[in-house]
């Protein structure tokens, strides 16, 4: 890094020769190109960076959709279906659907493909199965870049699904403009409701296999969560709390903060995030949809697009899709500095004997693990604060 | 600035091509792929060649385990192996087929381009080793 530069952007990476090709080999439509750069992707390999930077000014065009629930909600079923009705109305497809990989031995069966019946043989359906990897944080950057190849690549629609089993895949749905939640019948009482913080993103709830048993009961359920969750926005409650104390309050977590404390996560509360929840309350916002479908058949399925149609549109008419880009970003750069300075960190415990034998030494009270802490960041901090130091002398 | 590490996994395609019925044999090799660390994406049953290929193409496998006992073979791995080369996907996916096969037909599908054959028996080990000393190397 050279200090003389504007200091806070950049130059792009630089890409190699053959990664330019690659990068025009994708952006001619080239399959195997789009294939190879989420393989890079995946991998991590080097040059990656400057293939997503590349990749960059080519994106927007896409309408991504993100679907999770838990494992046997139809997820991948459901998916197929969508991808089949968007083949059918000229739209091409992306599809990105995460599976978990063993913690054990890293190693991973993607099964979602099996699933995917009506598009085989249809190349404008764009299928490709990644695995978590263990990967802490990493997994939704590296979901959203692959997400951007396909954008780039020219798909009018990127659909990626994954389980909602935890932070991780919360994360990677929230890279999503439009979420859908998919619930099945009978999957639990209110107090299971309430402790899944995934039901916070949807802006979507899908009661699948809603010819079940049970499925009155949870649309039922789901309704009563999704009327509670807007709780005063609704212009007959408004009088309750007025805008302007609702604006204050909203980025706590209830009410007509729901968007931004949902998916906001740690910027919550940022001047951006307030100004979003103020707009919301001049009845502006998007109630979530209650919908139910049946995968298997298909039934349920246009009036889902319809509803990702219209969220979308909701999205760009009330201008709420700039504040959703921008969250987005926000956390994607925050995303990537951690990792970097994260790595930068391991190095240097790798330079200072490696983690065990730190561990060893702390444990013969040779040292603590602040002191440790210390002596790896430290210099780090040092080197950061004099780049800065010099940068405003400049 | 590149303090990452890369991830690399091996990743296959276990395919199941035409009409024979029985994946027991898949899904136990698709597993032990897995416990060996290997990404592995399983087709399903009655694949065409075409959608082996599309399959193979998209995930950017670095191996394509074909299985196969119905003796389709050699009117089934042919298409697959000129579908590879249409996508420019031949020379770096490791082409693998399992099942029975006589003898001399062994030495035809390996005259266009399958690496290698395991019969009915073959120690799982073995073909793990054989992907792991034979996985293309990748730029």
């Amino acid at each position: 890094m050279d200090g003389s530069d504007e200091p806070a952007l950049g130059d792009a990476p630089t890409l190699s020769a053959a990664d330019a090709a690659l990068v025009d080999d994708l952006l001619d439509g080239s399959h195997r190109a789009l294939a190879r750069v989420i393989t890079k992707i995946e991998n991590r390999t080097p040059g990656y960076r400057a293939i997503v930077s590349a990749l960059h000014e080519h994106t927007g065009g896409a309408d991504v959709v993100g679907i999770t629930g838990s494992p046997g909600a139809g997820k991948s079923t459901l998916v197929d279906k969508l991808a089949a009705a968007y083949r059918d109305r000229g739209d091409t497809v992306g599809v990105i659907a995460v599976d978990p990989s063993s913690p054990y031995t890293g190693g991973a069966v993607l099964g979602d493909r099996i699933r995917m019946g009506s598009n085989v043989g249809d190349m404008d359906v764009f299928f490709r199965s990644m695995s978590a990897r263990g990967q802490l944080g990493g997994l939704s950057t590296a979901t959203a870049d692959a997400v951007k190849a396909l954008d780039a690549f020219g798909k009018d629609v990127v659909i990626l699904e994954t389980v909602g089993a935890g932070q991780n895949e919360v994360d990677v749905v929230r890279t999503a403009d439009t979420v859908a939640v998919l619930v099945q019948p009978g999957s639990g009482d209110d107090v299971q409701t309430l402790k899944a913080g995934i039901l916070e993103i949807g802006d979507v709830f899908v009661v699948n296999k809603a010819d079940m048993d049970g499925a009155q009961r949870t649309v039922a359920e789901l309704e009563e969560m999704v009327h509670r969750r807007e709780g005063g926005t609704t212009g007959r409650d408004a009088g309750h709390h007025g805008a302007a104390s609702m604006a204050s309050t909203g980025a706590g977590g209830s009410g007509a903060g729901r968007r931004d404390a949902g998916r906001a996560g740690s910027s919550a509360g940022e001047a951006g995030d307030a100004a979003g929840v103020a707009d919301d309350e001049d009845g502006e916002s998007w109630t979530p949809e209650v919908l139910e479908t049946v995968a298997n058949t298909g039934d349920g399925v246009a009036t889902l697009i319809e509803t990702f149609d219209a969220h979308a549109a909701y999205l760009r008419e009330s201008g709420e899709i700039a504040a959703t880009e921008r969250r987005r970003y926000a956390e994607e750069i925050r995303t990537l500095v951690r990792a970097d300075v994260g790595a930068l960190a391991t190095d240097e415990i790798e330079r200072r004997g490696g983690i065990d034998r730190l561990a060893e030494r702390v444990r013969d009270r040779e040292t603590d693990p602040y002191a440790v802490a210390e002596a790896i960041v430290g210099p780090i901090a040092d080197c950061v604060e004099e780049t800065g130091r010099r940068e405003r002398d400049d | 600035m590149s303090a990452e590490q890369q991830e690399r996994a091996v990743r296959c395609l276990v395919a199941k091509v035409g009409l024979d019925g029985h994946d027991r044999g898949a899904h136990v090799i698709a597993r032990a792929f897995r416990d060996a660390g290997f990404e592995v994406v399983y087709s399903g049953l009655h694949r065409a060649p075409d959608d082996i290929v599309q399959a193979a193409v998209q995930e950017d496998v670095d191996v394509l385990g074909i299985s196969i006992l119905s003796g389709a073979h050699n009117t089934l791995v042919p298409k697959v192996i000129e579908g590879l080369k249409q996508y420019d996907a031949f020379d770096d996916t490791l082409v693998l087929v399992g099942g029975i096969i006589p003898d001399e037909d062994e030495a035809d599908l390996k005259e266009l381009g399958v690496a290698e054959v395991f019969g009915p028996g073959t120690p799982m080990e073995e073909t793990i080793e054989f992907i792991r000393n034979n996985v293309p190397e990748r730029a």
